[in-house]
């Protein structure tokens, strides 16, 4: 697979308050296809992350230096608009966080917000992103009931319906599963494995297993530093590096 | 004393303090009904105060209450909710959020007696606004302002981070993040807080006694054109509401039905704000079910 590269990193360092999280990583990543996130705890996986749509912004305190691209644009450039950004890079969290209102309005949340009234159009979109998050099935009878009232599962696939409907390009997942039981994890690693192919895919993972079923590349973080990325097989067949395989097979984090 | 016998003790007295609470409750609450709602009837609800006879009724001030209540809630409301809102989202955390922050504590901790005095050198005298519905209408914003923008704010900071994250991570901008996703999601507990500082308001009478003034000139409720002097509606006529009327009768009141009249308007009083606190919770509730059921 030759495919152009979306999103790149360089030299990537951030900074919580004097505490260096992210100590210079380099990493690119390529248009669609899924990418796993993998380290032990506290390694950075979840700072990275969030680096790359602007979410780390919001907390106190920060401070980043290095270049991170979005084909070819700086995302950190100080007229980057990041409303645009985040649009453009969606983003689903360990927790489901679906709003306090119904599934429809989850869906259609920032559609609307953007000005869509076309009736025919929302549902459309609700009912094609419902379909790709694999749960229309699912709740297609009571879309105008509380998303509150779904299960775990449910509710991080309406999640992952709610980033689609705003049609990002890339989607970034921190721990997805990790909240779920095994039922519906792997409900939502099937679910990934449907949007690969149309959308670029980040996910942070604990779960090597996971990371191994799903991902075409995968990362492996350690201390705020990237160790080793190569295909998915490579680093669980044949990691480059000792630490990489350590990790791998269990004797530490 | 084993552990076991430590907890009972414990538990028992906590039940007697909070028992006793109750009790006290219940026997202010029932002194004042038992011997105020006898002296209710529609009469009594509508007809105009008498200053040296019997059978006068608290008409122009319940009125007087609900317009000031109005009132103050319409001016407090807003600059509130702004103030919660920036203190919530916007504010740094550097020393002008920090006076912010130190201001709003001791102005709600502010006697309303001070505050009344305040309302009357300001409002009455130097502005010249003499006693009027709007001297007392701005100084019971002075007096809701400060516990309002609390508990609004609170209601805020009780919304899920994680919702605000999602907002954000879907693309809406921190004032879309706000308006649209927290708000929304707030909303019955602004709402509960409302309501409760709304009883509050209508209770009040220390901060109005010399900014609303202890007078109810007769009202013509034909006549809604607030220009004119005897028109419900104006808002420069000096309105004695209920809990001032009911302090005015218990220290100088020369009617010979005094003790009654005092007895029925604090019953009315009293229940006022026992309905809005049942509709705050009814109220909250309801719409805390529409909102996140669609
Ligand atoms: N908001 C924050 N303020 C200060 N330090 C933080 C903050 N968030 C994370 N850190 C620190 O940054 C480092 C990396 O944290 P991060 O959450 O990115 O790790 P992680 O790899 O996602 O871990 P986990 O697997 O437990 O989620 C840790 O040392 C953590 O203590
Ligand atoms: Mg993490």
């Amino acid at each position: 697979m030759t495919t152009k590269e979306i999103l790149t990193t360089q030299d990537l360092h951030l900074y919580y308050g004097s505490n260096e999280a992210l100590k210079g990583i380099n990493l690119s990543f390529e248009e669609k296809g899924i990418t796993a996130l993998i380290g032990p705890s506290g390694c950075g996986k979840s700072t990275y992350l969030r680096t790359l749509n602007r979410m780390n912004d919001l907390i106190p305190g920060v401070t980043i230096t290095g270049t991170a691209e979005f084909k070819g644009e700086d995302l950190y450039a100080p007229n980057a608009d990041t409303v645009q950004i985040r649009k453009e890079i969606g983003m689903v969290f360990q927790q489901p966080n679906p709003f306090p209102f119904s599934i429809y309005d989850n869906v259609i949340y920032g559609l609307r917000i953007a000005g869509e009234r076309d009736k025919e159009k929302l549902d459309a979109v609700v009912e094609k992103s419902l379909r790709q998050a694999a749960v229309w099935d699912e709740v297609k009878d009571h879309l105008h009931e509380s998303a509150l009232a779904l299960s775990g599962g449910q509710q991080q696939r309406v999640c992952i319906a709610r980033v689609l409907a705003v049609s990002p390009e890339i989607i970034l997942l921190d721990e997805p599963t990790s909240a779920l039981d095994p039922v519906s994890s792997s409900q939502i690693e099937a679910t990934l494995l449907n949007l690969r192919q149309d959308y670029t895919i980040i996910i942070v993972t604990h779960n090597l297993q996971q990371a191994s079923r799903i991902a075409d590349r995968t990362a492996f973080f350690m201390n705020g530093e990237l160790v080793e990325v190569d295909q998915t097989k490579n680093i669980f067949m044949n990691p480059a590096n000792k630490q990489t395989e350590d990790y791998i097979s269990g004797r530490f984090g | 004393m084993n552990a076991k016998r430590q907890n009972k003790v414990a538990i028992g007295t906590l039940y007697g303090i909070a028992g006793l609470v109750v009790l006290i409750l219940l026997a202010l609450l029932g002194y004042i009904l038992v011997s105020g709602v006898p002296q209710l009837s529609w009469h009594f609800l509508t007809a105009p105060a008498k200053a040296f006879t019997k059978g006068g009724g608290v008409g122009i001030q319940l009125f007087n209450s609900f317009y000031l209540l109005i009132l103050a809630m319409l001016i407090s409301f807003p600059i509130a909710l702004g103030s919660a809102i920036y203190l919530y989202e916007y504010a740094k955390d550097n020393w002008v959020t920090n006076t912010v922050r130190t201001a709003i504590e001791i102005l709600s901790s502010l006697p309303s007696v001070v505050v009344g005095l305040f309302g009357f050198l300001f409002f009455v005298v130097k502005l010249n606004m003499g006693f009027s519905i709007l001297s007392g209408a701005f100084a019971l914003t002075f007096f809701n302002l400060p516990l309002l923008t609390r508990s609004i704010e609170d209601s805020l900071r009780t919304i899920d981070p994680q919702q605000r994250e999602g907002g954000l991570a879907l693309g809406l901008s921190r004032w879309e993040t706000i308006t649209r996703v927290i708000l929304p999601a707030a909303v019955p507990s602004i709402l509960t807080g409302f309501i409760l500082s709304a009883g509050r308001v209508f209770g009040e009478a220390a901060a109005l006694i010399y900014t609303a003034g202890q007078s109810a000139p007769a009202l013509n409720f034909a006549d809604w054109n607030p220009f004119n002097i005897s028109s419900p509606l104006n808002p420069m006529r000096p309105a004695e509401t209920l809990a001032v009327h009911i302090w005015k009768i218990n220290s100088e009141g020369i009617m010979p039905d005094a003790k009654a009249i005092s007895s029925g308007a604090s019953a009315v009083l009293v229940i006022a704000i026992l309905l809005f606190n049942l509709a705050a919770r009814y109220l909250g509730k309801r719409l805390y079910k529409r909102l996140t059921s669609a």
